[in-house]
């Protein structure tokens, strides 16, 4: 491919740019497939990345906050990890690559790769729309992942962890996801680093829901502290489906999550629920929509942060409802504990509402520890400083309690309290 | 156990006086009831005992076991055996009873240079002492306090007390919001704990807690100040006569 003379790129995106020349032979895919990533790549050098003039990337100027690209490492060495819930049955992609194991009745996963290979994944390597950065720098460079399928009708005793681990380097990966019509199912989707050498982490997940469908979806990303982490979440829900959605940030230094939900069944209902615990200079935009299309539907978002050190935080909240889609009921709220002056944090809910018989709700707070129950927790013998850590993380306990399942909330309960204990 | 003398207290925020002039004494193993009308000062005294910050002491001293605890923050006066069981419990979602007990514990014991619990003796004690106030596993399971009826709320403050074996109690209106029985177990819970190196302060406004609960001695607060003391028939001379005649009499 030629670089048209005249456009000025940034370091980073002439990094991207020469990154895929080089890797190019090398990525996975036909004739379909390649032009598919030749379409995206060449649209991402001729938009660059998205400044704070584009309004969905308005908190986050990419242009500017990401300052380089690590090359693609052949023959990274991270390792799989134990599962956060024990006993989970674990999918894994590990430096990039998917490794697919004996799994239990109802669930298979195949590797993605394939489907480059067959270019049958090509007509899927689109970006959303024209400020899709992610799904264009996703689409140009994915060389794996995992393609899960979750029978109709199936349940399952213990959660599914689906694993994404490296040290460093560049791994891009897709994940679609079918649950079948009926089928319950817990899945943690985790991203993390092993190593402390910078990595740049693009993955797109992609899932259907059929109808009367239950899922419990949590994704968990600790990467590293160098790291940059672009994700896109998109789910679509069937009649009656319902899906409980919780994404946790407790690491990267550049991360933005983008969620896209289409509650587009009648009945269907969207539980999301954000924690993200932001230390040291790093910045993490929480990028959400949701499509009412239907009557019928409902969602609530609770999105709760802590702020520490220089770190900043963005959650924008998108509920659009369609004209057609009557009693529809939607609430948002975004909390925000700032526990440092040079902590900062952007909320901008937005409702966009065309049909009128709808409760629809939104509240964004900034809160700090509050002194009566410091006071009571002290003059129970527990010293300020653990006082305090008890309250934040009770902050956030709270959302995770919704959960129920006892191992779950003990699991990400602990997750969280590691998080605090290292940087509070 | 517990020397109170001239002590003068305001709100931080906006310095208004709440205690005037205070002074009280109460002796090891002694039980003194506080009494007075709303507003007089008595949960103000109990929160400056216990260290709240939002009280600045302008004036006087308290003198615990001979020391003064002024400058010890509410986590070092509790592991000195200071408990105050609130007039109103903080509700405080996201953190476990269970996990709260066992931290509220620890950490005194810590403090004091005893050596943690375990957890089979941690959960025995709480076991034990639950059964004896009525307390269910399920109430143990809930976020600390939240969706307590207000009689469960100080029951559960009574049971914190029995748990942490503090040395000087104060008990701000425990008896409010309790039911007869629930008032009985609660009387029950305190005076198994009356003991001859602990003191017990018990703030109420009804003669009935003291029916069960006797006290030795009996103070009344008005304004920031004690205008009177005497022994439990003080408190059966207020039940009849209300306060106008010792405020009379002061003013
Ligand atoms: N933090 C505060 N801010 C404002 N006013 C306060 C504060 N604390 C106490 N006060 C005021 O001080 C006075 C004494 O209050 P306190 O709660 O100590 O009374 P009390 O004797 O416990 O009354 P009650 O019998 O109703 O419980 C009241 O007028 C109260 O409004
Ligand atoms: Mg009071």
């Amino acid at each position: 491919m030629n670089i048209q003379a005249g456009i000025k790129l940034t370091a980073a995106e002439a990094a991207l740019v020469e990154s895929y020349n080089e890797q190019v032979g090398e990525l996975p895919g036909d004739g379909a497939t390649l032009l598919a990533r030749d379409t995206l790549l060449s649209d991402l050098k001729e938009a660059g990345l998205p400044t704070r003039r584009v309004e969905a990337w308005h908190y986050t100027d990419l242009k500017a906050l990401l300052k380089s690209v690590p090359a693609f490492l052949h023959g990274a060495s991270a390792q799989r990890v134990e599962p956060i819930v024990p006993g989970s049955t674990v999918l894994s992609v590990v430096n990039g690559k998917a490794h697919t194991r004996l799994l239990p009745e109802g669930i298979t996963a195949k590797s993605y790769a394939d489907t480059l290979l067959d270019g049958s994944a090509a007509a899927g390597l689109v970006a959303r729309d024209a400020d899709d950065v992610i799904g264009r720098i996703n689409g140009s460079f994915v060389r794996d992942g995992l393609i899960v399928e979750i029978a109709e009708g199936a349940a399952f005793e213990a959660p599914i962890e689906i694993q994404s681990v490296q040290n460093c380097g560049q791994v891009n990966t897709r994940f679609p996801v079918r649950f079948g019509a009926g089928a319950k199912a817990t899945v943690i989707e985790r991203h993390l680093a092993t190593g402390e050498d910078a990595a740049l982490v693009t993955s797109v997940t992609d899932m259907r829901l059929a109808d009367d469908a239950e899922v419990t979806w949590i994704i968990f990303q600790s990467e590293g502290e160098a790291d940059t982490h672009l994700a896109q979440f998109k789910a679509e829900l069937g009649a009656n489906a319902k899906l409980r959605l919780y994404v946790i940030n407790g690491g990267g230094k550049l991360v933005r999550q983008e969620i896209h939900i289409a509650v587009a069944g009648e009945g269907s209902d969207l539980t999301l629920r954000g924690i993200n615990l932001l230390g040291g200079e790093s910045h993490t935009d929480v990028t959400f929509t949701v499509g009412h299309d239907v009557p019928h539907t409902t969602s609530t978002e609770v999105i709760r942060n802590v702020v520490l050190d220089r770190a900043r935080g963005v959650f924008q909240g998108q509920i659009r409802v369609a004209q057609d889609a009557q009693k529809t009921d939607a609430k948002m709220s975004c909390n925000t504990l700032l526990l440092s002056d040079d902590a900062e944090f952007s909320a901008k809910p937005e409702l966009e509402i065309f049909a009128d018989d709808v409760q629809c709700g939104h509240g964004a707070t900034v809160i700090d520890i509050d002194h009566t129950q410091l006071f009571y927790l002290m003059a129970r013998g527990v010293p300020e400083n653990k006082a305090r850590a008890m309250l934040v993380n009770a902050f956030v306990a709270e959302i995770v309690e919704e959960l129920e399942d006892e191992t779950l909330v003990e699991a990400l309960e602990g997750v969280i309290s590691d998080w605090l204990e290292k940087h509070a | 156990m517990l020397e109170i003398k001239n002590l003068h207290a305001r709100i931080a925020e906006d310095g208004t006086e709440i205690i005037r002039g205070l002074n009280l004494t109460v002796n090891d193993g002694e039980v003194a009831a506080i009494m007075g009308p709303n507003g007089s000062g008595k949960s103000t005294l109990s929160y400056i005992l216990a260290g709240r910050e939002d009280y600045e002491v302008t004036e006087g001293d308290i003198l615990y076991n001979g020391e003064s605890i002024l400058e010890l923050d509410p986590a070092e006066r509790a592991a000195k055996g200071v408990f105050l069981a609130f007039q109103y419990p903080v509700e405080i979602p996201g953190v476990a009873t269970m996990q709260f007990l066992k931290v509220a514990m620890n950490e005194q014991r810590k403090a004091r240079g005893e050596d943690e619990l375990t957890t089979p003796d941690f959960m025995r004690r709480v076991k034990e002492a639950a059964a004896e106030l009525q307390i269910s596993p399920e109430m143990l399971r809930r976020p600390l306090n939240v969706g307590f009826s207000g009689g469960e709320k100080k029951r559960a403050e009574i049971l914190q007390m029995a748990l942490l074996e503090p040395k000087l109690c104060v008990l701000d209106e425990t008896d409010s919001g309790l039911d007869i029985d629930a008032l009985k177990i609660v009387a029950d819970g305190v005076n198994a704990l009356r003991a001859p190196d602990r003191s017990v302060i018990v703030i109420t406004h009804y003669q009935r807690l003291l029916d069960y609960i006797v006290p030795d001695t009996v103070h009344v607060l008005y304004k920031g100040q004690v205008i009177k003391s005497g022994d439990k028939t003080l408190a059966h001379e207020l039940e009849a006569n209300g306060y106008a005649d010792i405020i009379g009499a002061a003013a």
